[in-house]
């Protein structure tokens, strides 16, 4: 899978390639700035970028704004951005159109390989990763509100794993229950929300996050 | 028809410039007659001040002196009140009172920071002047008005009865004797009515800029208040950085310090029991890893409290915007600031909006809140209303405290206003330049 990587510190540029090398991805271009991370992102069209937030040469929020510019100019390019601190603000943005294949994560995650892997190669096939750092942020945020708190303890458990992208089958894994359980759940959820049941994974996380946001994006 | 509309154009003029003019000039006669009465007080008090002066190598001025400056500055600050009412700010001059020794030694030293005090003695001056001219310029408009009355009341009839007694009654330049005479003094009087009504204001006014240049603050005692409130906020400044760097330092020994300690110990583990025990290598690797993540977070935390890395990144306005997204409350934001502010102050404002929004949540008891900004004559002006149930202190609570004193230190100043029952509003005002955006390369 081809990747274009975006990220300023050698150390952490140099550890991510590794990373993703040893599990078969190509690195097609790893760049340390905003304006070659644009270039390589429209020129290239990679399967899927990895991409730093803050970036030279301003050190602002460089990279979310090349990535947002480069969806712009190129809907649906597949782009995971990676953050020492998540913001609700920056979600809402990445999510704002609404067209799948976008990532928001913690950099901690990279620690565990697996799992980040298994996001970027969701990413990748327009799928969405948030971190759950971002949805319990959300979920905090409109705890208070109607309908959310009609939700069970449990409900709001797959609710989470639902925005933070997972499918069924992996809601499944995580909660130690049968796929069919959570189909249960999800429709009750669904029905609690009021939002259309959606048989595609991508549209009803972007139904949930839309939800969360308060945005209520019509993703059908 | 025309004549009907005319009419009620007549009355709108009437309505929209006659009757404030009416006002302002009767409000600024009563002011005058309370000027004129303030003048003869300021006679007493000089004559009373100078002589308690003059007799403290007597020792009976020492008793004196500090009994009447409180009397003195009193009336001064009337006077002030008043110009305030004319539209002229007079700030108050006085050194502020040091703290003095309970008996005889401290009425001495009461009676030497008054007599060091510059302000006392342009006091003493404007007493001394404005027993003439708080008593002209005082009494001009009511005399103004007296006199149109009069001549009104004389001119309608009354000039008959007095003509009837014998007597020749002047109006003016024209004795009013017959009918037509008292026609042009009527006009004369007229006229004064119409003097009263332009000048009254203005002779008020002129008094009120006597006294600013008597009242006001010398420059000697400008400067002096500008260093005292300097080395204040400095000595603010200071302890605040001060504390801020503690803190900082023991949270890295605590955390992060600690924390990396822990996981080299364990990597260090896992690295022995490698060979000879794997699976308790492994468990070992996973809690380091464990253990990572959650110094990440805290270090997270802690970068937090020194500058949000959203604000480093945005900017001011969607750094607010972004606490306000993770507020438990609806928060409002309209803004409108055109560019990024220098990064003490944008880090000052900040922290001040993100204090406000707790204390709303926390104590207010409200559900929602609307957070304005906008950059408007080189200053930012940030208010925070909340629906709750007021009744907040600014003197009590030690975080609006410490915001206040924060803005000091940018001359800046914070205001709250929060009755009991609500709303509250909390208004925010930093002196400070606004830069051109830091625009990304796209």
């Amino acid at each position: 899978m081809r990747v274009v990587l975006a990220e300023d510190l050698f150390l952490l540029r140099q550890g991510l390639v590794q990373l993703l090398e040893s599990y078969d991805f190509e690195i097609v271009a790893a760049v340390d700035n905003g304006p070659a991370l644009l270039d390589a992102l429209v020129t290239l069209s990679p399967e899927v970028a990895v991409v730093d937030v803050r970036l030279p040469p301003t050190f602002t929020d460089e990279g979310l704004q090349a990535a947002l510019e480069a969806r712009r100019r190129c809907p649906g390019l597949p782009i995971l951005v990676l953050s020492q601190h998540v913001e609700q603000l920056y979600a809402k943005e990445l999510l704002a159109d609404a067209s799948g294949g976008i990532g928001y994560l913690l950099k901690d995650r990279v620690l565990n390989s697996d799992q980040f892997v298994d996001d970027i190669r969701r990413v990748a096939d327009g799928g969405t990763a948030m971190d759950p750092q971002v949805i319990s942020q959300l979920l905090a945020g409109r705890s208070r509100r109607e309908p959310l708190s009609m939700l069970t303890p449990r409900e709001r458990e797959v609710l989470k794993l639902m925005a933070e992208g997972c499918s069924n089958t992996a809601i499944a894994q995580r909660l130690i229950v049968s796929q069919g359980a959570v189909a249960k759940y999800t429709t009750s959820i669904f029905g609690k929300l009021d939002l259309a049941p959606a048989d595609d994974s991508n549209r009803r996380v972007l139904a949930v996050l839309a939800y969360l946001n308060g945005t209520r994006v019509d993703v059908s | 028809m025309n004549g009907v509309l005319e009419d009620m154009d007549a009355i709108a003029i009437a309505n929209a410039h006659i009757r404030p003019a009416l006002s302002r000039a009767l409000q600024a006669t009563g002011r005058g007659v309370v000027l004129a009465a303030a003048a003869v007080l300021s006679l007493a008090l000089l004559v009373a001040t100078t002589l308690a002066t003059a007799f403290i190598l007597l020792g009976v001025g020492v008793l004196l002196l500090p009994l009447l400056t409180p009397l003195v500055r009193r009336l001064t600050g009337l006077c002030r009140e008043l110009a305030a009412h004319s539209g002229v700010a007079i700030a108050t001059p006085y050194l502020p009172e040091r703290p003095s020794e309970p008996g005889a030694v401290g009425w001495v030293q009461r009676c030497r920071s008054i007599l060091t005090d510059p302000a006392s003695w342009r006091d003493l001056l404007f007493l001394l002047l404005n027993v003439f001219v708080g008593f002209v310029l005082g009494l001009l408009p009511a005399t103004l008005l007296v006199y149109a009355v009069e001549g009104l009341v004389l001119s309608s009839g009354f000039w008959m009865l007095i003509r009837e007694s014998g007597v020749d009654f002047w109006y003016g330049f024209t004795p009013m004797n017959t009918w037509p005479r008292a026609a042009l003094g009527a006009l004369v009087s007229l006229a004064v009515f119409g003097i009263w009504v332009v000048a009254a204001p203005g002779v008020v006014a002129g008094h009120a800029h006597f006294a600013k240049a008597l009242l006001g603050p010398g420059e000697r005692a400008l400067i002096a208040s500008r260093m005292r409130h300097l080395s204040e906020t400095r000595s603010d400044v200071i302890n605040i950085q001060a504390s801020e760097l503690r803190r900082i330092e023991r949270d890295l020994h605590d955390g992060a310090q600690a924390r990396l300690v822990a996981i080299g110990m364990k990597l260090g583990a896992a690295t022995r029991q490698l060979r000879t025990n794997p699976d308790v290598a492994e468990t070992l690797l996973v809690d380091a890893r464990n253990a990572t993540a959650n110094a990440l977070e805290e270090l997270r935390c802690l970068i937090r409290g020194i500058h949000p890395p959203v604000l480093a990144e945005r900017g001011l306005e969607d750094a607010v915007r972004a606490i306000a997204l993770e507020s438990p409350i609806d928060v409002d934001i309209t803004a409108d600031v055109p560019g990024r502010l220098a990064a003490p102050a944008e880090s000052a404002v900040y922290f001040a909006i993100s204090e406000l929004l707790t204390n709303v949540v926390k104590h207010a008891n409200a559900d929602r809140a609307s957070i304005d900004l906008r950059h408007e004559d080189d200053a930012l002006r940030a208010v925070v209303i909340d629906n709750g149930q007021g009744g907040a202190d600014a003197s009590v609570g030690t975080g609006l405290r410490g915001i206040e004193r924060r803005c000091a230190t940018f001359d800046g100043t914070f205001v709250l206003n929060s009755p009991e029952g609500g709303p509250t509003v909390a208004i925010l005002e930093l002196p400070c330049a606004l830069y051109s955006p830091r625009t990304s390369s796209f």
